[in-house]
């Protein structure tokens, strides 16, 4: 076991910023949807459009720090190990086997992980963002002729976008009580405050220090 | 630790900040205050009447008070006969139609039901002298009235059934020279009163707004602007701007809030676009009849009750007519919310003779839906009643109401259907199968007037609500807040349950499975751990 600087201060940041700003777009946005009643129907409005603003400009940055840094490579999915990881979540958790795959600074992610968060990504996002979006800019000023999207029915982008909300809720529960199923319940989620994670490098076999030495060396290269 | 707490603290206070600062108090609203600035100075007039040797006659008749006027505005005539006050009709050109005159001339209400027939009672409110019949003629400059209008002495009142001749009680010379600018109480004089009494029509117009305050009207209130209603229904060539969609039917010549406001009088850019499709008058107007009730519904179907031979009326607790044997049963309301209609600026109404092809038989139509691009909701007054229809021309029935005395076969002096049914379509030219009935009737009353102060106008909740909001009957478009996908709630509800119990019992299984397993144990070790752990960063 050793002391692994595994999340960077950025990474950090945009995690737990994106995570509030999602929790406090589900409920302003459930608000606005007429499931409860918080803040009140305008303020609820106003605060959800600052929050998504917000979201969007974080998106952004944390787009271009992917990019920057190489760490986009860290979602490129893979469908090996994948069958055995899913089995170690339905079944070998319940007999105390250890994590088919190992977590490493250059692989952080399993490839359960990868794929769903990959998915995030590209489809569950996107798709929130976009229909978010053409909702707030559903109707401009028509007297000076800049109507944007007023042709394209309100009723599917608010299916869109009622429906991105409703599984990046689902996402949310199932992350989080998935962060428990590390070494111990709370190791993922203090690794991603502090950035620190124990990782068991007994378990790294030499095939994959071989695998990671080699794409060190080609990120050197 | 410690340095997590902060970070989470940083991350908490950095959102509180952002929030703070994307929402902010709203500034003085310069737009208003400088109308405000406008309207608070009331016009001076250049000439005082008074003064006029001209007028300083002893008139006989009001004709003679019009030839006088003409002597100096000496083609003024000419403007007030081509206008609908003057000609009770318009060029109107509807959809599928084509284009035809309509007015009060022709078309119809579920009040009084039309002026064919009555003119002598109706003249009361037409700007003429000697409309006592259809044989008016509309083309004698003489017969204008410029009084009923212009007179500034509030003491010109027309006669009751003289057929549009002042009361004999007026007394011209005075009143001559005291004309000037309308003011409210010269439009107020016949648009408060029609149907026959204070607001009876309207609903937003009555006898309260020429003394009222900011609750009921911000633009008229004596404790505000006092704005007359030319101020706003200005006029060229007395053409005025303005118009009722009991009567018109062209979007032409319309008075708009933003012809002061602009289109974008909100600070807010939601609420400016909400402009697109919503009225301002919808949220603006959140009640009308603030002060007196206003009529709701007329069954004529009631009418010709008499007690001992002899008719009566019937009054409810706030001293309305709820009956009255010459016109029927009535229903009042005060504070009454507005019904909400798609409207694009375009209306027809149901003119003598049409045929009837929809029951409640639609007076006037205010045209418009969601998906025309022109049309924005707006609040209506909806008048409902029943009124006398031919039940096999299926056509409604312009009766004989008014007469002079008994035994002329009105209505309202023998109360007879057939005879003044008889004597009604005989006096219009119009074909009676013989058999009569009653029919439901709707109309359809646009308002545009009691503005409420900017705190009593509706909020987001008023309709962005899931039950009972303001545009609840209004369907067939996607309301956020009101509006949802059923089906995708539902299944929503079940995903989320799904979810929480498939993590809860996946939780449940480790946790017995540890416990089975004493592999709890490994917390122990992990103390150990901790230990080794810091030795090793040392």
């Amino acid at each position: 076991m050793s002391k692994v600087y595994i999340y960077k201060g950025f990474e950090r940041f945009w995690h737990w910023a994106q995570a509030l700003l999602i929790m406090f777009l589900a409920i302003t946005g459930f608000e606005v949807h007429g499931t409860f009643e918080i803040f009140g129907f305008e303020k609820a409005v106003e605060f959800h459009r600052t929050a998504s603003w917000l979201l969007i400009g974080l998106i952004i940055i944390s787009i271009f720090w992917h990019f920057t840094t190489g760490e986009w490579r860290q979602y490129i999915p893979t469908t090996k190990k994948l069958k055995e990881q899913i089995m170690y979540y339905l079944v070998g958790i319940f007999k105390g086997e250890h994590h088919p795959t190992a977590k490493t600074q250059l692989r952080k992610l399993n490839p359960l992980q990868r794929i769903v968060y990959l998915a995030f990504k590209l489809v569950l996002i996107p798709m929130t963002l976009i229909s978010g979006i053409l909702y707030m800019l559903y109707k401009t000023f028509d007297e000076n002729n800049m109507v944007v999207v007023e042709d394209y029915p309100l009723e599917s982008i608010a299916f869109w976008h009622t429906l991105g909300a409703i599984l990046l809720i689902v996402f949310l529960i199932i992350h989080v009580y998935m962060t428990t199923t590390g070494e111990t319940p709370t190791s993922n989620i203090n690794a991603m405050i502090t950035g620190y994670e124990d990782l068991d490098d007994e378990e790294e076999s030499d095939e994959q220090h071989k695998e990671v030495n080699e794409k060190t060396n080609n990120i050197k290269k | 630790m410690y340095r997590s707490i902060a970070i989470v603290i940083g991350i908490i206070i950095a959102l509180l900040v952002a929030v703070n600062v994307f929402h902010s108090d709203e500034p003085a609203n310069l737009k208003l205050e400088m109308l405000k600035q406008e309207y608070a100075f009331k016009p001076v007039p250049s000439v005082d009447h008074h003064k006029l040797a001209i007028l300083q006659a002893q008139f006989k008749t009001p004709q003679e008070v019009t030839e006088t006027c003409l002597t100096c505005h000496t083609e003024t005539h000419k403007e007030i006969m081509s206008s609908s006050h003057w000609n009770w009709d318009r060029l109107s050109y509807v959809k599928g139609k084509g284009v035809y005159t309509s007015g009060k001339k022709n078309v119809m209400n579920n009040f009084c039901l039309g002026s064919n027939s009555n003119e002598k009672a109706c003249a009361k409110c037409h700007i003429g002298y000697g409309m006592g019949s259809d044989e008016f003629d509309f083309a004698n400059a003489r017969n204008v009235d410029c009084m009923v209008c212009h007179d500034n002495s509030e003491e010109y009142l027309k006669g009751a059934s003289m057929a549009g001749y002042p009361d004999r009680s007026v007394n011209l010379h005075n009143v001559a020279q005291s004309v000037g600018m309308p003011t409210k109480t010269n439009c107020g004089s016949c648009h408060f009163f029609s149907g026959g009494g204070n607001n009876v029509k309207h609903g937003d117009l009555e006898v309260a707004q020429l003394s009222c305050d900011r609750e009921v009207d911000v633009h008229m209130a004596s404790n505000g602007l006092n704005m007359e209603c030319v101020a706003c229904h200005t006029a060229q060539n007395h053409q005025i701007k303005g118009k009722l969609y009991s009567v018109s039917t062209n979007n032409i010549d319309r008075s708009n809030c933003a012809d002061c406001h602009t289109s974008t009088p909100h600070f807010s850019d939601v609420l400016n676009r909400h402009g697109s499709k919503i009225a301002c008058q919808t949220c603006h107007i959140p009640e009308y009849a603030k002060v007196n009730s206003t009529k709701m519904s007329w069954k004529w179907s009631e009418a010709g009750k008499l007690k001992d031979g002899f008719p009566y009326e019937e009054e409810d607790s706030l001293g309305n007519h709820n009956y009255m044997s010459i016109k029927g049963a009535f229903v009042w309301e005060r504070n009454v919310k507005p019904d909400y209609v798609w409207f694009n600026g375009t209306a027809e109404q149901y003119r003598l003779g049409d045929s009837i092809t929809e029951v409640p038989v639609q007076m006037n139509t205010l045209h418009g839906s969601y998906n025309d691009k022109n049309s924005k909701i707006i609040p209506v007054k909806i008048h409902t009643g029943d009124q006398i229809y031919d039940t096999e021309y299926n056509r409604l029935i312009q009766p004989l109401l008014y007469g002079d005395e008994k035994g002329d076969g009105a209505y309202w002096n023998d109360f007879n259907w057939d005879k003044a049914i008889k004597k009604g379509m005989e006096i219009t030219g119009e074909p009676f199968s013989g058999n009569y009935d009653f029919i439901e009737t709707e109309m359809y009353w646009p308002l545009n007037h009691m503005v409420s102060p900017k705190d009593k106008s509706l909020s987001c909740v008023d309709c962005h609500t899931r039950n009972n909001g303001r545009l609840e009957k209004l369907t067939g478009f996607y309301l956020p807040g009101r509006d949802t996908n059923s089906t995708l709630d539902l299944i929503g509800k079940w995903l989320l349950i799904i979810t929480v119990l498939g993590v809860a019992g996946h939780a449940l299984i480790r946790v017995g499975q540890d416990f089975i397993n004493n592999r709890y144990k490994k917390q122990v070790i992990d103390y150990s751990k901790k230990e080794l752990k810091d030795r090793l960063d040392s």
